[in-house]
């Protein structure tokens, strides 16, 4: 018998993958066959039933996620201006606050979230004062609902009021629309839960000038910024789109300024805008972010996908939404940041990880994408090679990879997207998520940055819900 | 405690890799409230905040680098080449590029290598009917050692394998030989012309053993399960299997399957009636075949399907006839076995000659040993059953429980031979004689009437060295055939049973 007709069975010549016992692999080898080792590990207390129920519907979950990812894929998010949240968001009364993360309500939340409440209440004029504003939302008098339930996503607390000026973005390839407030800067700002005067004066000035500005000067420009094509090109300068947005705050800014300098509005305040958009690093999170989500909101509602189109965090709780079970919240515990302070700070300050800006990660960017981005390598051990094995590590529980956010230090290949709840489940490997740290105490701040690993549970709770074990 | 304040005009550092200094020199000792930061108007203030004076400092901005800390005098020098370490070590390259870990997905696996062509399972076996759809789905034919696939997931799963092309052996698959190479646990046979599609491991590697024997070699060997012929699944590997043994490097195929569901062999037979070359059906214990048409006959013994393959390529299989170590005790016969298919096989023919045969699987339910543990006139284990191997590794591999079995069976009086099977190959024991032939040996020193009776089925290529394991056996005073069936032969006449079927 001739070697070409034993290779009939096959195919090709056996290479094989061994997931188990190592004295397999170990005498396929011995036969002079390649094998593949599968570091396999038991997926997550109490979703075997889950598990072994999809294998029998594994066909079709592929297929699904073929079709998630297909539509994360193909989504193109363009600024198309700036509106009032009172107007663009559904069922918001002057009373409604918005918040970061899954469902809360105010006994539950944290310092910086009730911080934010607090002040977003002042600056609506629905309170006297501080202390009145929390006896008002202890008293029921407020609405809360999660921003993501609305259209809308929030970086920390997340805390989006009726008269606050949205980002308006525009998936071109659904139609769909995710809106976000304007970036405040760092220091004392609403979104770490401070509340004071100059907050609430920086929010007037934004609602009042910059968003007016702003508005103005997007009305100028030929076309609408393309943010995914800005996110891309921000990528190939160091930016992983979540924590490091000083690529993308400069590409944004130097399309702007153009059209800003011939706009029919006082210079002064023009060059206030253009002062303050560049003087704030992370200006462009609050367009990456709503990006992400008219990216990851087109991917959802697939039937029996398992791709996660939601993570977000409350500074409670940590919430999954997967494509196949739509609307949906699973959570668990907030988790601890891992990370650097500021001077004069330590983990015994840090509040619970909070913020919708999970929303980078579920589309491939801030830490699935942190090869991009040598700057903020220190996050994960100072060694650059890190940067590139926690991305590496990520195509491990990804449905594919990205065909716009290409990673140079990578040789150009696309970040690792659309996290399958399944694969998380069943490898233990969580998403890689970089994020800020607030402050415990509303008021405060931002007081550092680094990694965090989301809850376990709210995979796990994910998987058994698609599964329909519940 | 004094307070250290320096400042490095121009000496820019990113604000992250500043963080980390901070943090690695505030665990140095002696060092409280350490700050090392670029000048920035948000950074002074919070060391304004901190109690820091840095009044004497005009024009500070933010490409200036300040170090604050609080320590003692002596400690300063100390503490400000721990800022300068640190600050060179956050700029020191590693070596190394990126260390990408194994794959912990199959899927990823599948992406990384793409000429993977086949999973091998064998995680516990309630987790792996997921990895088995992994697999599929990721374009992976399946080798499943593992048990635990429900009876309508393995229907759904092997449905889905047939659409994508691919195989889908097992679950609880033993055995596969597949374009030369032997999965789980397989001998070393050569290529050849006969093709085996078997429901069992160790009948199909019985019968390529027996095969090699005769200088007869197997062009695929492919294992389907034990439950592939179970009306709810329907066979459908076992089918594959016999359609791509079409191939031109098979001329001959064996099929092995315990008795399967009737309507299953009655479409079976049809299909086998069909492959264009003749096909040996071994359906052990079948009852009332359906009708042979021409090209296909049945052979109620591995042995018998082996001697009947070999025919069909001009061969034959070698006359098994090794005799006794000593003289026949009149007593019970006791079969302890690593192998289901070889138990139920000698089983079988020990059952012809004596009647009931009690084991924990019989060949009928009333045969069913109320104990495991306890064996009941001529009684047949196979230690190989998932009840008795959990928490364990397969007989094969672990002697500890049969040698436990074999020492109290001789202790009873009313033994008269002992039959084993000793299987070799991958996958196998390294060295299984070196644990046997010792506990035998003792045995026989106890009670030297006492009869072993080995089958050995392996290969002559196989690893362990086959002719070496059966010298030691023999000197140990067992009696070693390559024939499991002709063993059960031995094993009656060894108990002193005169009307031996077969022989």
């Amino acid at each position: 018998m001739s070697e070409t007709e034993t290779k009939a069975l096959l195919g090709a010549p056996p290479a094989a993958a061994n997931v188990g016992v190592d004295l397999f692999a170990q005498e396929l080898e011995r036969q002079g066959v390649a094998v593949d080792r599968v570091d396999w590990n038991p997926p997550y207390e109490g979703t075997e039933t889950a598990l072994s129920r999809l294998a029998v519907e594994a066909a079709a979950v592929a297929r699904a996620n073929d079709e998630a990812l297909a539509r994360m894929q193909a989504a193109r998010p363009l600024l198309v201006g700036v509106g009032v949240a009172g107007e663009l968001l559904p069922e918001m009364s002057a009373r409604t606050f918005l918040h970061a993360g899954p469902p809360i309500e105010w006994p539950d939340m944290s310092g910086p979230l009730r911080g934010a409440i607090v002040g977003a209440a002042l600056y609506e004029g629905l309170a006297s004062d501080a202390e009145d504003a929390e006896r008002r939302a202890a008293a029921g008098e407020f609405e809360f609902g999660p921003c993501h339930e609305r259209g809308a996503v929030g970086p920390m607390a997340g805390v989006v009021s009726a008269s606050m000026p949205m980002c308006i973005i525009e998936n071109e390839a659904a139609g769909n629309r995710a809106h976000c407030t304007f970036n405040e800067g760092l220091g004392r700002v609403l979104r770490y839960g401070a509340n004071d005067e100059s907050v609430i004066e920086r929010l007037r000035w934004i609602r009042d000038v910059l968003a007016r500005v702003f508005a103005a000067a997007l009305e100028r420009l030929d076309a609408p910024i393309d943010i995914r094509a800005m996110t891309a090109a921000a990528l190939q300068m160091g930016d992983e789109g979540h924590n490091r947005n000083r690529a993308g705050t400069s590409l944004l800014i130097r399309e702007l300024l153009p059209a800003l300098l011939e706009l029919d509005e006082p210079s002064a305040e023009v060059a206030d805008v253009a002062r303050f958009i560049a003087g704030n690093d992370h200006f462009f999170l609050n367009l990456t972010m709503p990006a992400g989500k008219a990216t990851a909101d087109a991917a959802s509602g697939v039937e029996r996908s398992s791709i996660v189109t939601t993570m977000a965090r409350n500074g409670t709780e940590f919430g999954v939404r997967l494509s196949g079970t739509g609307d949906r919240w699973f959570t668990g515990p907030s988790g601890r940041i891992n990370g650097l302070y500021l001077p004069g700070y330590g983990p015994e300050d840090a509040n619970l990880d909070i913020g919708d800006s999970t929303i980078t990660e579920t589309i491939g960017l801030g830490g699935l994408a942190m090869a991009a981005s040598p700057a903020i390598v220190s996050f994960v051990g100072g060694r650059a090679e890190a940067a590139l094995e926690a991305t590496l590590s990520m195509y491990e529980i990804t449905w594919g990879e990205s065909q716009s956010y290409l990673i140079p230090a990578l040789g150009f290949r696309g970040s690792p997207v659309g996290i399958d709840c399944l694969a998380v489940v069943q490898s233990g490997v969580l998403p890689v998520v970089n994020t800020g740290i607030a402050h415990r105490e509303p008021g405060i701040g931002q007081i550092g940055a680094g990694l965090v690993d989301p809850p376990w549970q709210a995979f796990a709770k994910a998987a058994r819900g698609l599964a329909e074990v519940d | 405690m004094g307070e250290i304040v320096r400042v490095r005009r121009g000496a820019y550092h990113d604000s992250v890799t500043l963080m980390l200094v901070t943090s690695r020199v505030a665990e140095e000792e002696g060092a409280s409230d350490v700050a090392v930061v670029m000048a920035t108007p948000l950074n002074l203030e919070l060391l304004a905040s901190q109690g820091f004076d840095l009044g004497g400092e005009d024009d500070l901005g933010p490409a200036d680098l300040v170090i604050v800390m609080r320590a003692e005098e002596e400690a300063t020098e100390r503490l400000l080449a721990a800022v300068d370490r640190e600050l060179a070590a956050t700029r020191e390259a590693g070596d190394d590029g990126p260390q990408q870990a194994r794959p912990r997905t199959l899927r990823a696996a599948a992406r990384r290598n793409p000429e993977l062509n086949l999973a091998l399972l064998s995680v516990p076996g309630r987790h792996v009917a997921y990895e088995a759809a992994v697999a599929l789905e990721s374009g992976l034919n399946v080798f499943c050692f593992s048990d635990g696939v429900g009876v309508e997931q393995e229907a759904i799963l092997k449905r889905r394998a047939l659409e994508l092309g691919l195989l889908f052996m097992g679950p609880d698959c033993g055995t596969a030989i597949v374009d030369g190479a032997g999965l789980g646990f397989a001998n070393a046979v050569a290529a050849g012309p006969v093709g085996i599609v078997g429901a069992s491991g160790t009948g199909i590697q019985e019968v390529s053993c027996l095969l090699d024997a005769a200088g007869v070699g197997i062009s695929q060997a492919i294992g389907v399960g034990g439950r592939d012929l179970d009306a709810r699944v329907g066979g459908p590997m076992l089918r594959r299997g016999l359609e791509l043994l079409a191939d031109d490097a098979t001329e001959a195929i064996v099929a092995i399957s315990k008795p399967p569901d009737p309507a299953v062999a009655a479409e079976i037979v049809a299909l086998a009636a069909g492959a264009g070359k003749p096909v040996v059906l071994a359906f052990l214990g079948l009852e009332d075949p359906p009708a042979a048409p021409a090209g296909v006959e049945y052979a109620a013994t591995l042995e018998a399907a082996a001697g009947r393959a070999a025919e069909l390529v001009g061969a034959a299989l070698p006359d098994f006839d090794e005799g006794l170590a000593g003289d026949p005790t009149p007593g019970f016969i006791r079969g302890l076995y690593s192998g289901g298919t070889l138990c139920k096989e000698a089983m079988a023919i020990v059952a012809e000659a004596v009647g009931r045969v009690a084991s924990n699987i019989p060949l009928e339910p009333g045969a069913r040993l109320a104990d495991v543990h306890v064996s009941e006139g001529h009684t047949f284990v196979d230690l190989g059953e998932d009840d008795l191997t959990q928490g364990r590794a397969h007989p094969m591999i672990d002697f500890s429980l049969r040698t436990e079995r074999l020492v109290r069976e001789a202790r009873d009086p009313e033994v008269g031979v002992i039959l084993l099977d000793l299987v070799l190959g991958y996958g196998a024991h390294p060295d299984p004689a070196a644990v046997l032939a010792p506990a035998i040996a003792e045995a026989r020193a106890a009670r030297d009437d006492l009869s072993f009776v080995v089958a050995l089925c392996g290969a002559a290529a196989d690893p362990q060295d086959r002719e070496r394991q059966r010298a030691r056996l023999l000197e140990a005073g067992a009696a070693v055939t390559a024939s499991n069936a002709h063993a059960a032969r031995l094993a009656l006449r060894a108990a002193g049973v005169q009307e031996v079927p077969g022989v």
